[in-house]
């Protein structure tokens, strides 16, 4: 565990729940990001303004941070595009059929209590463990 | 217009969050799903920090009849432990295991100059093609 930032990702944490919160209590919406980046295309007018504009400051707040860090970490460079490409089409796909991610599930759904959001991220949660094992540990691919 | 600025404000935070909670880094996030290497709980912190601060302020939100922007709360009414939830959850796992980013990382990175969000984010918008034309014809 020599990589364990606890005192980053409680704070970085509290800002996520701090921004679900915001969202929430001005405008009457969940801050699920795949759904988010999904209605810019399917929604239109005020609808669709937000979502732009939520997406807008997405990028805005990680510019912030790498113009106020002193050290910003390397990006990686080497990971195998067929998994980025497979990988994504993956996460667009489930997230929509199964109406959420990490942050609608696995924040806000979560922070109800509800019981859909407890299974959907116990099981991308399994299966993302899974995943890694298989290809780090069984096929050492993208490692 | 308010609320096009509220959601860049909630949008700036949360990009903010991921990047100080270290989540745009894919190694990071990797290495939380790698139970069987270096295993580094460091997501699950993340987690449990947005819940506290989430949580407690919902609970309050909802006190309130409507947001102050809206005329309504928009939550999901869906109750049930359906196939789609699940195997949708199953299917993202396995995407975000493959490539270590879930949605909002993968767009936020953009500000890094991070190549790989391109592949990722044609990835991620084909699969949302993808499921809205499977679920139209259902």
């Amino acid at each position: 565990m020599q990589n364990f930032t606890p005192v980053s990702a409680l704070l970085g944490g509290a800002l996520i729940g701090l921004s679900a919160f915001i969202l929430l209590r001005l405008n009457g919406r969940i801050a699920g990001i795949s759904s988010i980046m999904s209605g810019v295309f399917t929604a239109s007018g005020p609808n669709r303004h937000w979502r732009l504009a939520f997406l807008a400051g997405l990028v805005m707040g990680a510019a912030i941070w790498r113009a106020l860090a002193a050290e910003p970490f390397a990006l990686r460079q080497d990971h195998p595009l067929f998994l980025l490409a497979a990988g994504g089409f993956l996460v667009g796909f489930g997230t929509r059929i199964g109406n959420g991610c990490t942050s609608g599930h696995g924040i806000c759904g979560l922070a109800l209590l509800s019981p859909r959001s407890i299974a959907a991220t116990l099981t991308f949660m399994a299966s993302g463990m899974a995943t890694v094992y298989l290809l780090r540990h069984v096929l050492r691919v993208g490692v | 217009m308010t609320k096009t600025i509220s959601a860049l404000l909630a949008g700036t935070v949360f990009g903010l969050g991921l990047a100080v909670s270290q989540m745009l880094d894919p190694n990071k996030v990797l290495a939380f799903l790698d139970i069987a290497g270096a295993w580094d709980p460091s997501l699950a912190l993340v987690m449990a920090g947005a819940l506290a601060v989430a949580a407690s302020g919902f609970r309050w939100t909802l006190t309130h009849e409507k947001p102050v922007l809206g005329s309504r709360f928009h939550l999901s009414r869906k109750t049930a432990l359906d196939k789609p939830l699940l195997a949708g959850a199953a299917l993202f796992g396995v995407g975000w295991g493959m490539t270590g980013y879930c949605p909002g990382p993968a767009f936020a990175s953009l500000a890094l100059g991070n190549r790989e969000a391109v592949p990722m984010l044609i990835g991620i918008y084909a699969g949302f093609l993808a499921a809205g034309l499977l679920q139209d014809k259902n």
